[in-house]
């Protein structure tokens, strides 16, 4: 086993090939044919970092007057993004919490750790992103078929008119390949344009690119998040006509 | 002017261009989407939060457009088959 940490903070602009791979073609660690390459080290980190704070936050929960302030944090943005998630997909039973909650946390947390100099989100990476869109990919048909049933789903394909059928697949798959490409595209035009402006002015200018990255982070995780659970609940089950007033 | 000249001229060329004239329908969307919204807002204060939540989604399904030439723009600068080709020669 090898182990080469020499490349983990290299700036991408100072070495000659800069590129869309570069992220993923520094190894860290290698056995024979096995590469653990920078973003999926980061990715590690990211996801400890979240069941750290998770774990610490969860265990003196409390209610009642006296409440930490870590657990107000925590429940404000669970109950916020329950409202969000179930507004938007007319349900009342929280069933897309988990997967908006799991996604917006990962996508958050490894998008603000931006601020640190010279770390590279996970998310500035198109397997990163490609994966996390395939987590919704996945999640499309479970939850259009747990709601409406497989004929509810398939009927999905087929509306309004069967001749649309090449185009509802085509479109099926193209959302989810947007998704996962607006994600990249937004997180790794803010870290070239940092890491450029910081080869030409080292000192103040990269921060004001960095502070408008956090911005931009947050309101990505949020999108991805959404998106997902529009996504999912595109099908829902059909509501009987007299039942509807 | 040799071929290495002529595709790293038109590789830089084609990357501006292709941010340029990219960017301008999704600016102009994206621009005339928030002051449709922000006016919405004005008008219906109660609806504002499930405004800007759709809001968000819409800018984010347009700004697709410019990250799609961006993409095209970071293949052309860094991931050119060409220039890779014209160099292994």
């Amino acid at each position: 086993m090898n182990v080469d940490f020499s490349r983990w903070l290299d700036i991408p602009v100072t070495d000659k090939k800069i590129g869309l791979d570069n992220y993923d073609s520094i190894h860290l660690f290698s056995w024979d044919n096995i590469y653990i390459n920078v973003t999926i080290f980061n990715s590690w980190i990211v996801m400890a970092l979240i069941v750290l704070i998770s774990w610490l936050i969860t265990r003196h929960l409390t209610c009642g007057k006296e409440v930490s302030k870590a657990q107000t944090l925590i429940e404000t943005m669970v109950l916020w993004l329950q409202k969000e998630a179930n507004e938007t997909s007319g349900s009342k039973t929280n069933q897309y919490l988990g997967m908006a909650m799991g996604l917006f946390c990962f996508i958050l947390v490894s998008n603000l750790l931006t601020f640190i100099p010279w770390f590279r989100p996970p998310t500035a990476s198109l397997s990163t992103t490609m994966a996390l869109a395939g987590v919704v990919f996945l999640a499309i048909p479970y939850f259009s078929i747990k709601n409406a049933g497989i004929k509810g789903y398939l009927k999905k394909f087929i509306d309004p008119i069967p001749l649309m059928l090449p185009m509802n697949i085509f479109s099926e798959f193209f959302s989810i390949f947007a998704m996962g490409l607006r994600l990249f595209g937004n997180m790794l035009s803010g870290v070239m344009f940092a890491s450029i402006l910081s080869a030409f002015v080292p000192i103040v200018a990269p921060l004001t690119m960095q502070t408008l990255g956090l911005l931009t982070g947050s309101i990505q995780a949020y999108i991805f998040a959404l998106l997902a659970v529009v996504y999912s609940s595109a099908v829902k089950e059909e509501i009987e006509p007299e039942n509807l007033t | 002017m040799d071929s290495y000249a002529i595709i790293g001229a038109v590789s830089i060329l084609g990357a501006c261009l292709c941010m340029g004239i990219g960017s301008i329908g999704s600016a102009l969307g994206e621009g005339h989407a928030a002051a449709t919204a922000l006016q919405a807002m004005a008008q219906q204060p109660d609806e504002a939060s499930r405004i800007r939540s759709t809001m968000f989604v819409s800018l984010a399904m347009i700004e697709t457009t410019a990250l799609y030439a961006l993409l095209i723009a970071f293949l052309a600068l860094y991931a050119n088959p060409f220039w890779n080709y014209a160099i292994s020669q």
